[in-house]
């Protein structure tokens, strides 16, 4: 384990989370999941790429080329109903996980 | 839905290969361009940032396979690519295919014929309803029975039957049925078919519906009904009726009767009993019309109904013998008829019914073969391990020479598994041809067991047609071959570390010789299972041997056996014995025939009687039961049996004349009376239809074997065919002949028809009669022989294999040593010593194992013990030879290597 991976584990549900917001291509998620847990957390494209595939596979976000902002073309990543239900379900049991530790450390 | 998406998704994947690795690539330089740019922004040089992206993302390729390895589709093309690359190999090499495809077959083909035999005579159950719940019922045991048992199955007599039937509260519903041979007449040709006498509710007890028409119901089976309606089976009615649906309401002529057929069985139900099929079936009832002699409906001495009941719904057979235990004594007496001996009626009464389960129905064939099948399963069992160590091997050899391209692919990032898993996809081409090759091989060997097992006058009638259970036993048996002899191999090729693998020259690293070790093991194995199969064939071939030189006691060939029906010309009972000798006078005087004589009992039919006899003056408690037969005059002589003292039957023994018997010596000795009994007197119990009776004995023969070949001499008392007080319209006669069969019984039929055109003759061969009393130790013989070839063969194989490859190995070795002086015959030698230490050492590990699997046939020897020494030697002998023999064409090119190519090479 690198010293910037994100928590074994968490990586889907931190992607179902950037895209909830817009959907965006593959070096976008990358970009946004280091900038926002500021640079805590960097996701390299060997592990991100081979994410959004599997959750593609499980239907939990849909695919589309488009233009990106620099006028190239780019595979945008969208969150899909099924894929937001995920979320919900993931960051529940994560803050739940969270609680727990958190009593355990304070006791 | 989920499921069905990534399904639709991958199958689409697969058909736009080219387009998604594209997307992927684009989505790959897509992704390093922003980054090269955000780090430009940041404030990295060009180079720096192009850089720094290139080593963010890492190998391309690696992602890109991460990626794929998301979806399925990619594990469908792996297994399908390497599925290929097998059958690709298989076909470059078209004899290694070929030895490994008929080594497998051969193997999964004995194991699934001998499988399918034992599961449609064993593991199968009736077609019928619930057979689970049926149940056989008969009697507990028979101390003191006496009378005349039908069939080869436990039996009950009809008043019996009758009183079960009426009276029992244990079952909750109960039949009765007995086999028989009925004569159709179709035109004016009289034919014998296999008839089966049923109660009234045999077939709703079974659940067996109707084909056509309809089937009996108990108003069918009451008493006085006569010669009403049958039933036919399919078969039946496909090829005798030609399957006109029509036929039903159409007559019959059975056993002179003309009668209305009611209905047609559902095609594969068989009746009840496995190993036959019926043709005819008639009700209980109507047995004393269809036979004019003998009416066993009101008898207690005609032992002929097998009786089954159907467990009460939640009952058990514990609480169904209970109720059986309390039945019986009311049973019995109910049932005595005035046939019964007097002096048996105590016993009679004692006697005590019992009920065994029966889902599979009954079967002689069951009963006689279940234990040599298995014994025949073990033995192809062990021939399949030897193929499969054979095929070990092989593809031991194949994956040696491809160490260097798994070490490649491992030190670049290749797991084990995913080798390992190659490896096998890659034999199971291999494996599917062999499986599929044995399947059919199964068959056409299932056919000649059952050709093989059926003997004259008793076609067996067996349904071979695979099952789920034979076809889930071969998949098994095919996946273990699998994994038997993939695995291993595979694991070798995977094991070597790359860098060993990789160093230059031949590989003839360390990891050889434990390669090297594997495959001697396995050979040694191999000899060492076929130490066991050769011996066991010496084993049986010897008991055959020996069953058929067996001195008998009468000569057995050259002897043919007449029966002969004249009740067709209605002879009053006084006038019988008269026209019988008139018969048997002809027969005697057809040219070529030297002797003719009546018999009751055939030696070695099967068929025997016995009775209580003590000597005239004692009391009944002294006596012993000798078994009975009864002879014309002039029965030994046509038998070749010796009459040691006094004389044979003649003309003087009449019905009125005072009553003689001969006996054996066995008799004699058991009499203890001296070793000439002759002018002594003995008295016989009283039989079902006779009193007590006294007999001189007027004659003394030697021993002659009775029922079986295997039997110690018994004490037979013969009586004189001549004196019998109630003689009916059958004969047997036995003729000693030199004559070819067809002109013998041609001219038998001539004289018989001389007397009268009535008369029906049918004729069966002695010899062919004892050979098929041998049928089961026939039948060891043959396939543990056969099997013990397989097996030699096949170790050949394997050691061939294993020395060719020591001495490619050693190629280098040997042109030193010949380099250095040693000949030829020197290195010969050597080679052949090795492969004698190979053998000794297989033949050493096998004994034990010989000693204990030979331990297990034990009782189906005879003649010969399981730890005959002769035996073991001779395999071991075999072995030996077998091995040297293998060896010697790698031993040759040994000897013939020229040192100076041998050096050059590396």
């Amino acid at each position: 384990m690198g010293q910037r991976d994100v928590v074994q584990g968490t990586l889907e549900m931190l992607i179902l989370k950037t895209l909830a917001l817009e959907p965006i291509h593959g070096y976008g998620v990358a970009t946004r999941i280091e900038q926002v847990s500021q640079g805590v957390f960097r996701v390299n494209p060997g592990s991100l790429l081979p994410a959004l595939a599997r959750m593609e596979r499980a239907g939990n976000v849909k695919s589309e080329w488009r233009a990106s902002e620099n006028n190239r073309r780019a595979k945008y990543y969208a969150l899909t109903a099924r894929g937001r239900k995920a979320l919900s379900q993931e960051a529940a049991t994560w803050n739940r996980q969270v609680s727990a530790i958190a009593r355990i450390m304070e006791a | 839905m989920r499921l069905l998406s990534n399904l639709i998704y991958g199958l689409r994947s697969l058909f736009r290969k080219a387009a998604i690795e594209s997307e992927m690539d684009e989505e790959l330089r897509g992704f390093v361009d922003a980054s090269t740019a955000d780090k430009l922004h940041r404030g990295m040089t060009p180079d720096q940032a192009i850089r720094a992206a290139r080593v963010e993302m890492g190998s391309a390729n690696a992602v890109k396979h991460h990626i794929r390895s998301a979806a399925w589709e990619t594990k469908v093309e792996i297994f399908w690519r390497d599925l290929c690359y097998g059958v690709r190999m298989l076909l470059r090499s078209p004899g290694f295919t070929a030895v490994a495809v008929l080594t497998l077959a051969l193997g999964i083909g004995a194991n699934t014929a001998i499988f399918q035999l034992l599961d449609a005579v064993r593991l199968r159950s009736l077609p019928v309803r619930n057979p689970g719940e049926l149940t056989l019922v008969h009697l507990a045991d028979l101390q003191g029975w006496r009378g005349h048992q039908d069939t080869a199955y436990p039996a009950l007599t009809n008043p019996l039957w009758e009183f079960v039937r009426d009276h029992q509260h244990v079952f909750s519903q109960v039949l009765a049925w007995s086999p028989t041979n009925l004569g159709i007449t179709v035109g004016d040709h009289q034919r014998l078919v296999q008839g089966l006498w049923v109660s009234g509710d045999f077939f709703n007890v079974l659940g067996v519906r109707p084909a056509l028409g309809r089937l009996f119901t108990s108003s069918d089976d009451r008493p006085g009904c006569g010669a009403s309606g049958v039933v036919v089976s399919y078969t039946f009615w496909q090829s005798q009726l030609g399957g006109n649906p029509q036929a039903i309401g159409s007559t019959l002529t059975v056993g002179g009767h003309a009668v209305p057929i009611l209905g047609v069985t559902p095609n594969g139900f068989t009746g009840p009993e496995v190993g036959h099929s019926f043709d005819v079936a008639a009700p209980i009832c109507s047995q004393s019309a269809y036979w004019t002699e003998g009416n066993w409906l009101d008898s207690s001495t005609d032992w002929w109904l097998t009786v089954m009941g159907r467990l009460q719904p939640g009952g058990s057979l514990s609480m169904a013998n209970a109720g059986l235990e309390s039945l019986s004594p009311a049973a019995f007496a109910a049932s005595l008829r005035k046939d019964y001996p007097a002096e048996n009626l105590r016993d009679y009464l004692h006697f005590r019914l019992v009920a065994d389960p029966a889902p599979g129905g009954v079967s002689w064939l069951r009963d006689k073969y279940e234990s040599p099948l298995w014994m025949l399963l073990g033995l192809a069992g062990f021939v399949l391990l030897i193929a499969c160590a054979n095929l070990a091997n092989l593809m031991l050899a194949r994956g040696s020479a491809r160490v260097r391209e798994f070490a490649v692919r491992l030190s670049l990032g290749a797991t084990k598994g995913r080798l390992i898993c190659q490896l096998l996809w890659e034999s199971f081409p291999l494996l599917l041809l062999g499986a599929a090759s044995g399947l059919l091989l199964a068959g056409a060997l299932g056919k000649s067991l059952i050709a093989l097992l059926s003997t004259q006058g008793d076609s067996l009638f067996v349904d071979l047609h695979p099952d789920w259970r034979v076809l889930g036993f071969t998949a098994m048996l095919a996946t273990f071959t699998a994994l038997l002899f993939g695995l291993i191999p595979a694991f070798r090729a995977t094991r070597l570390a790359p860098s060993e693998a990789m160093k230059s020259g031949s590989p003839r690293a360390g990891g050889m010789r434990e390669s090297n070790r594997l495959r001697r093991g396995l050979v040694i194995t191999q000899v060492a299972l076929s130490l066991v199969l050769v011996t066991g064939a010496v084993l049986f071939a010897r008991t055959l041997a020996n069953l058929l030189t067996v001195d008998a006691g009468f000569r057995e060939d050259n002897i043919l056996i007449t029966s002969l029906d004249l009740s067709q010309l209605d002879i009053p009972v006084a006038r019988r014995l008269a026209v019988k000798k008139e018969i048997v006078d002809r027969l005697h005087d057809v040219p070529g025939v030297e002797a003719a004589s009546q018999v009751g009992i055939v030696p070695l039919s099967g068929s025997s009687t016995s009775n209580r006899v003590w000597a005239e003056g004692e009391d009944r408690q002294s006596g012993f039961d000798p078994n009975f037969n009864w002879t014309g005059n002039g029965y030994f002589k046509t038998l070749g049996t010796p009459i040691l003292a006094g004389r044979d039957f003649d003309q003087h023994d009449t019905p009125n004349s005072p009553m003689v018997a001969m006996v054996n010596q066995e008799f004699a000795r058991r009499l203890g009376k001296g070793a000439n009994p002759v002018g002594l007197r003995i008295r016989r119990e009283a039989a079902p239809h006779e009193p007590e009776t006294v007999f001189e004995i007027v004659g003394l023969v030697k021993n002659s074997k009775y029922r079986d070949l295997r039997e110690q001499f018994v004490p037979i008392v013969y009586l004189a065919s001549s004196q019998d007080q109630d003689p009916n319209p059958f004969e047997q006669v036995m003729l000693h002949s030199a004559l070819p069969l067809p002109i013998l019984t041609s001219r038998i039929k001539l004289a018989i028809a001389g007397k009268s055109p009535q008369i029906s003759v049918d004729f069966r061969v002695f010899k062919t009669q004892i050979r098929d009393s041998l049928l089961s130790e026939r039948l060891m013989a043959a396939l543990s022989g056969f099997l013990g070839i397989l097996a030699a063969l096949l170790t050949a194989v394997g050691l061939y294999g294993v020395i060719s490859f020591l001495v490619t190995q050693r190629t280098h070795e040997i042109g030193i040593r010949m380099a250095l002086g040693a000949g030829k015959r020197q290195v010969l030698s050597s080679i052949l010593r090795e492969t004698l230490m190979l053998t000794l050492l297989g033949i050493g590990v096998g004994l034990p194992i010989t000693f204990s699997v030979t331990r297990l046939i034990a009782s189906m020897l005879f003649g010969i013990k399981p730890s005959d020494p002769v035996a073991f030697a001779l395999a071991a002998l075999a072995l030996c030879g077998v091995g040297l023999a293998a060896a010697y064409i790698p031993a040759r090119r040994a000897a013939a290597v020229d040192p100076m190519t041998a050096l050059r090479c590396e």
